[in-house]
This record gives C-alpha cells, structure tokens and sequence, in this order.
C-alpha cells in the first residue's frame, strides 16, 4: 500500500501504538539502569495514549460512529497526567535507591531476597 | 500524477521518527542517549496526535510529558549517571529473552490492529487531513467541569447519563497528583549519602555501603 | 497564497513547500533581525546604564554595524569539542534550543491575520514548545563533559521546571477571562481603547501581568535570573565549553525567546496588536473595507505588538544591568513560596471578578463560551472594535 498517496487508517495509528509498547516492554525487560526502566514505562504509556488518540478520531475509519470521541481525549489527558506523577514518584524512589547504595542498577536491590 | 496525501506523508514521518527513536532507546546502553531519543520519540508522538486532530492532548504531550516528565527524567539521569555508571550493559541472555517477549507480543498486537476491516482505511478523507480548524480544547474543558458538549445531540438518555463528564475523575486525578507530589518530595529529600555516613552513628542513615557483606 | 500558487506551479507539492518556505522564511527573517538587533541594543543599553556610550565606532556613528560584526567574528572563531564532551550531543544542544524557540513563532500572532499556524489551543502550544528550550540547555550542558556545565545545567533543569508552574498559572487567568486559548481572538477581544487591554481588566490581572513579568523572565534565563550561566560562580554555566558559533545559536535562542514571552505578554495583557487608541477602526482600516486598507491595518498592528515586544526586551536588559544576580535558592524560593501563591491567589481572585462583576472595568462583552443546544462551544469571534 502505497503511504504517500492514499489515506492512512485507524490500524496504521495502532502500528505505531503497537511498535511503542513493544519497546517500552523490551526496555523495561533488558534495562538494569532504574532510569531507564522508567523510560521504558513512559514508552509503554505513550503506546496505549496513541491507541486511544486513534479511537477517539472518527476521520479515521469506516464505521464512523463507533469512534471514542472525546471520551478518549480525556482518557489520554489522564494518562499524561498520571504519567507525570508517576515519574516523579518512580524518580524519587530511584534517587533515595540511590543515596543508598550508590547505584542505580537494579540488579544490586536484592535484600529482600529470601 | 496522483495528488499527494498530506495526512499520510506527515504520519509516515512522524511514525517514522517516534518509532525508530522508540527501538533507539530500547537498544541504546548509555542512558544520556536514551534520554535524548526518548525525547525525540515522544515528540514525535506529539506531532502524531496533532496530525490525529488531538491538538489539545497533543499540546498537554509536548508541555507535561516532554518538558516537564524528561526534564524530570534527565535531572535523574544527571543526578545519578557519573562516570562508569553512564553505562550499565545487559547480558546477552536477557537480550535474547527480551527480543523474543517483544516480538511475541508485537506479533500479537499487529495481528489485532488488522483484524477489522473497518479499521484499516477512512471511508473519507480524513478532516484533519483538509486543513480545518481544530478546537478540542474548550470541549474537554467542559468535559472535565461534567458537561458535555459534544453529546448534546445525544437522544438515548441512558447513554447521557452514563457521559456525564469527568469531573468525579478530574477531582481524583488532582488530589492523586498532590499525593504523588508530597510523596516524592519526602522520598528524595536530601539526605546524607551512604558513603558519608558515619558507621556507628546509629538511626537512618546506618546503611552499610555498597559491597558489604552480601 | 497557496490557491494562487498551486494555480500555476504544476505539481502541488512544491507549491505547498513554496508556501511553507516563504512562512518558515519570514519568521526565520524575524528572529535573526531581531536577535541582531537586541544584541546591539543590548550593548548600547547596558552602555547607557553604566554611564558608557557603548559601541560607536563599527559602521558609523550609533555603531550599528556592531552586530554584523560580531557574527563574523564568530564565524571566524575555532570551533572547538572538547575531548571528554559527548560529541554528537554536544554539537547538536544548540540546534534543539534554537528550533524549539524558533517554533514558538509558529503559533504566535504577529497581527489580526498574520499568523503561520492557527491553533485553537495555540497558548497552550506556545508555553508546551518554549518549555522545550531547557533541553538544549541541558544537553550542552551534560555533553560539555565539565563540572561548571553540569551545574549551569541542573540548575537551568531546577529552575525551569519550577517556573513553568507560576507561569502557567499567570497564562491562564486571561484565557479564563477571554474564555479561548485561541491567541487570534484573545487580541481581538481587546481592541478598542486601551482600557479594553486585558491588564486593565481588574486589579487582580493587572498584578498578574507583574508576575507574569518576573516569571517570563526567569524562564528565560535572564538576569537576574540566570543561574544556568552565572559567570560569577560557574565560569560560563552550560556555555562554558561552547566557542563560535555554536555560542552565538545559544544567543539567539535566548533573544529569540526573550522576545516570544515579550510578545506573548503583549497579546496576553497588552492589547496585542491593538493600539491605545483605535485609529484602525477610525480610519477604516478593515478587510471589511478594502483588502488593501486591511493589509495597512495590519502592518500598523504589526508595528504595534512589535513595539510592545521590544519594549519588553528593553526592560528585560535594564533589569538585566540593574540588579544583581539571585542566588539558585533564593531563585527556587521564589518561585516556590512568593510566584505560585501570589498567581493562584489572582487566579482566585480574577475567577471572583468575574463571577461577581461580569465584564470587569472596561465594560468587555460576556466573552465566557455558550453553550447552545445541539451546538459545540461557540466562542465569541472577532468582536468589532471601538466601542
């Protein structure tokens, strides 16, 4: 399918979606640095807000009436939102990790290990 | 020749960049890098949600994910990466592990993108791809007050009730964020780092530094 | 522009890239004018404040050539990367700082119909990409490999994150009195004479406009708020390291902004693109009238929100050589204790206002949004002016 001349559809925007949640997944899995596990869950979150945005616009598939609306704007907004806390949260746990033992690699939290 | 779709050709781009700069930050083993990729990534997710007609949570994507969430995360990043602790590798093992669980699931997400027939093209060319105003904004500001505007027209009074608005959520998410706020400030407040506590001092900051007896 | 292009160039596209290299071209032309000229305005006023003349000699009597000058000297200088840096991103910092303050002309008005995008949420837009210029701080400041960068850096980080908040919130007292985050209308709503200038709207606003004031100032990093250099204590800050012209694209990412939040200030509190008296409307310089007599109608709105822009940087540059330079803590507790409660506090009180007495002082038309039935948000366009 030719990209350039045609118009794109509601699945090309869950490619995108899907390809964000994929990496986010795969970086949270391979990284040991803490931040950048918690790149990993931004990447995992901007995946599932692509999806929404996508839902929620109706130029973008053939069943019109079924799209999201704003519901999914909305849904997004909260996700951003959420997101922003979240990192700050994540970003001070990974610091007070941090002031203690004097790493950010995750692989030394072990005390809790049995 | 075939009149070029505007719509299409930025997403390509867009999807494009957002895409290649995701897989970068996965691949990537030096965190300062990653950050500058996922910056990139994630404005070039912005600029799809425009291209989507999102113009709002597009805006709200470049101000509180990209300029205040990566700050955030590169302000950790400078705080904590120093010298050898820029790069932490991962074994190969956990490469292969990763790739294969990625691509299972990139498998499984594909194959349920294209499984509607409905989904894989517009029946018309898409508004936003005309070049008409968007206004979401003042919409989803009612949205999140509890009336909604765009349902208006809305007959079913069973379904009305049921989109009452967002202000119940709105409220949560605030009195959320001010926990999460608090929280942070009291879990990163300065204290003394591990290797200049004094041992035998006692209380809190008696952790033992890294290498003790594990 | 693009109608009459496309009638006669063949395929559309390049049309469509004509069209958008004449925008790109007009406001790259405004931004680089106009850093070449507030870095000349800036040494005649920071002469002037010091009881110097400032430069005189280079092309002639006011020394208005000073700027061509220095940009070739600049461009002669050695550029250097100094072998710890992180090359890459270290040669890519000043471009991210220039772009994303370039970017914010996209969505500024710059008169009633010139504007390059039109967004309905273009405030929002404007202080989402002026926040981004941090990270070409940051960047250059990480990647420079030295400890005076890296603390010019963290502290740019600390400090712009900080005053986005109150800056926020001093943005949103006039969106919430125009009732649009479209810029376009928030001008119109306050043409007229200049009591219909949004400063003038009610006590809370116009205090508002103050903090907005030290606010923009701080983030943008100026003095007496620029920690991220801070030439006293950390050499040179994040430009430390930076030579040539890659320092230079740094300066004019920072006059470039200084004059985005100058102009932004103007159509948010001043009137925009309206004058003190409506000598538009009197003259009927309207594209009701005549096409032509509403292009003359711009222009004149255009050398108004100019004016007003440019006055904000020349207040900029006197704060700049007036008062010393705060310290980070003293900067944070700022912002923190005296910006945020002083703007949510107008925020209230504007909100009250307007609650209790409609239109505020000048007697502005309901512009809060309609609802009608069956209808989306219908929001009060382009009033008329002169009342």
């Amino acid at each position: 399918m030719n990209l350039l001349f045609e118009p794109v559809g509601l699945a090309h925007y869950l490619v995108v979606g899907a390809i964000l949640f994929v990496t986010g997944v795969v970086c949270m899995a391979t990284k040991r640095n803490a931040v950048g596990i918690l790149m990993g869950i931004e990447l995992v979150l901007n995946g599932a807000n692509m999806n929404f945005i996508a839902f929620a616009t109706p130029g973008l598939r053939a069943d019109e009436g079924l799209s999201l609306g704003l519901d999914g704007h909305m849904v997004a907004l909260f996700v951003i939102v959420l997101a922003a806390a979240e990192a700050a949260v994540g970003l001070a746990i990974v610091l007070s990790f941090y002031y203690n033992h004097l790493t950010v690699d995750v692989d030394e939290a072990e005390e809790l290990k049995g | 020749m075939e009149a070029i779709n505007w719509h299409s050709c930025f997403f390509l781009l867009f999807a494009i960049l957002s895409c290649g700069f995701a897989v970068a930050v996965a691949v990537s083993d030096n965190i300062v890098r990653m950050a500058v990729y996922l910056i990139a990534s994630l404005a070039a997710v912005s600029g799809l949600f425009f291209l989507a007609g999102a113009d709002f949570v597009g805006a709200m994507q470049l101000m509180i994910y990209v300029g205040g969430t990566l700050v955030l995360l590169a302000f950790g990043v400078m705080l904590t990466a120093r010298g050898p602790l820029v790069k932490i590798a991962t074994g190969g093992g956990q490469w292969v592990l990763g790739a294969m669980l990625g691509g299972g699931l990139l498998v499984i997400l594909l194959q349920a993108a294209f499984s509607v027939e409905a989904w894989q093209r517009p029946e018309v060319t898409p508004e936003v791809a005309q070049g008409e105003d968007l206004a979401t904004a003042a919409p989803l500001g009612m949205g999140m007050m509890g009336i909604r505007v765009d349902q208006l027209d809305e007959t079913d009074t069973v379904k009305r009730g049921g989109m009452s608005g967002y202000l119940l959520p709105f409220e949560i998410v605030s009195v959320h964020l001010l926990v999460a706020l608090i929280g942070a400030a009291y879990l990163a407040r300065a204290r003394r780092p591990a290797h200049l506590v004094q041992s035998g001092d006692g209380g809190k900051g008696d952790r033992r530094p890294e290498g003790g007896d594990r | 522009m693009t109608e009459f292009l496309t009638h006669y160039i063949e395929p559309d596209w390049i049309a469509h890239f004509l069209v958008a290299a004449v925008h790109c071209g007009l406001i790259l032309g405004l931004v680089v004018m106009a850093a070449a000229a507030f870095t000349w305005a800036e040494r005649k006023v920071a002469g002037r404040i010091q009881d110097r003349l400032g430069p005189t000699r280079v092309g002639g009597r006011f020394g208005w050539l000073q700027s061509p000058a220095d940009g070739l000297k600049l461009l002669a200088k050695e550029d250097l990367v100094p072998a710890e840096a992180d090359g890459p991103l270290f040669r890519l910092a000043p471009y991210v700082s220039f772009c994303t303050s370039f970017a914010v002309f996209v969505a500024l008005p710059l008169s009633n119909d010139w504007v390059a995008q039109r967004l309905d949420a273009s405030v929002f837009f404007l202080l989402a990409v002026a926040g981004l210029e941090v990270f070409g701080v940051i960047l250059g400041g990480y990647a420079s490999g030295s400890k005076w960068s890296l603390f010019g850096a963290m502290r740019e980080a600390a400090q712009v994150v900080s005053y986005e908040v109150p800056l926020g919130l001093c943005v949103v007292i006039p969106v919430m009195v125009a009732g649009t985050m479209n810029l376009v209308t928030i001008g119109n709503m306050q043409s007229g004479w200049f009591v219909n200038w949004m400063i003038f709207h009610d006590p809370f606003m116009f205090i508002t406009f103050w903090v907005y004031c030290a606010c923009a100032m701080a983030s943008v990093n100026r003095a007496p708020f620029d920690l991220a250099e801070a030439e006293s204590e950390l050499v040179a800050g994040f430009l430390t390291e930076y030579s040539g012209f890659r320092w230079s694209i740094f300066f004019m990412a920072e006059y470039a902004s200084m004059l985005a939040v100058c102009l932004l200030a103007s159509i948010l509190f001043l009137g925009g693109w309206n004058g003190p008296v409506p000598i538009t409307s009197w003259l009927g310089l309207t594209h009701d009238v005549h096409p032509v007599a509403g292009f003359v109608g711009d222009l004149l709105g255009f050398a108004n929100i100019l004016a007003k822009g440019v006055l904000g940087v020349i207040v900029m540059m006197w704060a700049r050589w007036t008062l010393p330079r705060l310290r980070i803590d003293q900067v944070l507790t700022m912002c923190l204790k005296y910006c945020i409660p002083l703007a949510a506090a107008m925020f209230l009180g504007a909100m009250g206002w307007t609650y209790v007495i409609r239109g505020g002082l000048s007697d502005m038309d309901e512009p809060t949004p309609v609802v009608q039935s069956g209808q989306s948000v219908s929001l009060a366009n382009h009033q008329e002016g002169g009342r």
